[in-house]
């Protein structure tokens, strides 16, 4: 009987047009596509995206140039020089991250104790040019102005967890 | 003089007004079909495909061909370059020129000539020598391989075709094509509007001629010819720009080609899904053919969408061991059949 069953089977060609029945019935079925740059997946809270300083309400940058980011660094991408500001503050004078050489691993965010340096949720910032990611301190503290809402917003929803 | 126009000229430019309409159809199907394709695969895959150019990506064909045209063609420094050249030429002409004897209504045939199915058969299988040629003049030995495939494939599967054909020539009675649509004209048990198609008396040998269609256009699931992730990109992986889109062309003509060689041996060609008078017209023939045409090439995409590709070994065991014996044993039964029932068709 098996051997009548299988050969009926595949000369019936059964097996083949069950499988283009099923393909054929998902062609009904609503496309799971999310048309990109339109529409966009949502982001956890936890996202690592694009760096950014930021600042205090008043203004003040809220880095105090302690190295430890640059210290824990992996990959070696953060580059930190800092000197006494004329009001005594300590302060950097250079902050740069190579973007070719980071690896998102957030270890920076984690590791600085003024929430200054942190992972936004942007992640659409590829350049033309390799020099453009070579950031500096200006393109990251521009960076913490224009996400500021949204980091914020993103830590505060992540403060429950750690 | 008089003469002169009316026998030679009105003629000549009748001919060349048909021969330049199938011809822009069948680019503008041809681009078409391409979309198409994707499209369908699109939704078989839940995704939504070429949707960017134009109102539902419908200008994709022309941005396609547009960037095919504009690109550089390169000619590989120990290439043949004549016959380099020449492949893909072969390729697309050989695809337009089988065109000439597909009837899309009684009267609507470029040559209507008696041995249409030979014709087409020895075009069909003159595409091989695009394929090998392509492949001996690109000097590499990817392109080389893939043609060898290329040629072994339609070749093997060529032989299963022909006793198709062979079968229902023997219901017909004729190798004119315009003749073998008509054969299905008359319905079935004596009821005159049923379709009298041979898909259905012949579904068997339906079925072997659309498997060997696949195998013929190296289409899914027997696309090993150009298996991408063993071979690159088969027989053309040297050639860019125009040389690539013909080939690229002659590959989805061969497909419409061979849907419509379906369509007119087992689905009744040009004639109406069910005969009656309304249904009849002579204009609407070119409808009813188109219609069908299309659905077995959606039938094409549809088993791309399906089915994973043969080994080579199950390509050529299939083809050998189980469409020529069963095509074989077919014919041979059908030919019994219309001997002992008196059925022989009467030849003119």
């Amino acid at each position: 009987m098996a051997f009548i069953d299988r050969g009926a089977r595949s000369f019936l060609l059964w097996e083949l047009l069950s499988g283009m029945a099923l393909s054929f019935s998902y062609m009904f079925k609503k496309p799971v596509t999310v048309n990109y740059p339109y529409e966009k997946g949502p982001l956890s809270p936890r996202f690592r995206g694009e760096h950014a300083l930021r600042r205090y309400a008043n203004g003040e940058e809220r880095c105090i140039a302690c190295k430890l980011c640059e210290a824990v660094c992996p990959a070696l991408a953060i580059t930190i020089e800092a000197e006494p500001r004329d009001d005594g503050s300590r302060r950097t004078t250079r902050y740069d991250i190579d973007m070719t050489k980071c690896i998102y691993c957030g270890l920076c965010q984690e590791a600085c104790p003024v929430d200054a340096i942190v992972e936004g949720p942007n992640f659409e910032f590829a350049t033309e040019t390799r020099e453009e990611l070579f950031y500096n301190k200006e393109k990251l503290l521009s960076n913490g102005d224009r996400w500021e809402y949204e980091i914020a917003q993103n830590l505060l929803a992540d403060a429950p967890y750690r | 003089m008089a003469n002169f126009l009316t026998d030679y000229l009105i003629p000549f430019a009748w001919i060349l007004g048909g021969i330049i309409l199938t011809v822009a159809c069948l680019m503008g199907g041809m681009a078409y079909l391409t979309l198409f394709e994707r499209k369908v695969l699109a939704k078989i895959q839940l995704r939504i495909g070429p949707n960017i150019v134009g109102p539902f990506g419908l200008l994709q064909p022309i941005a396609d061909g547009l960037k095919l045209l504009t690109k550089e063609t390169i000619i590989p420094s120990g290439a043949n370059r004549a016959v380099f050249i020449l492949a893909p030429m072969m390729t697309f002409i050989l695809a337009l020129t089988a065109w000439a004897v597909i009837p899309f209504n009684q009267y609507m045939v470029l040559a209507n000539i008696n041995v249409g199915v030979l014709f087409l058969f020895a075009i069909s299988s003159l595409g091989v020598y695009g394929i090998i040629m392509a492949g001996w003049a690109s000097n590499s030995k990817y392109a080389f391989l893939g043609s060898l495939r290329a040629a072994a494939q339609m070749v093997s599967y060529e032989v299963s075709m022909g006793l198709v054909l062979v079968t229902v020539l023997l219901c017909a009675g004729s190798l004119n094509l315009s003749q073998i649509v008509l054969a299905q004209s008359h319905g079935w048990f004596g009821v005159s509007w049923l379709p009298g198609w041979y898909v259905l008396p012949l579904a068997p040998m339906a079925v072997v001629f659309f498997v060997s269609g696949l195998a013929e256009t190296n289409r899914s699931p027997f696309d090993l010819v150009e298996g991408e992730s063993e071979l690159v990109g088969g027989y053309f992986v040297e050639y860019s720009s125009m040389t690539f889109a013909l080939f690229y062309l002659g590959e989805y003509m061969n497909m419409i080609l061979v849907s419509a060689m379906t369509s007119i041996l087992f689905l009744g060609g040009w004639l109406p899904p069910l005969n009656i008078e309304i249904l009849n017209s002579p204009y609407l023939g070119p409808i009813w053919f188109v219609l069908k045409t299309i659905f077995v090439l959606f039938c094409f995409i549809w088993v791309r969408g399906s089915f994973p590709r043969f080994r080579y070994d199950q390509l050529m065991r299939l083809g050998w061991k189980i469409f020529l014996p069963l095509s074989l044993g077919y014919l041979l039964l059908v030919a019994f059949v219309l001997v002992y029932m008196g059925w022989l068709p009467k030849v003119a």
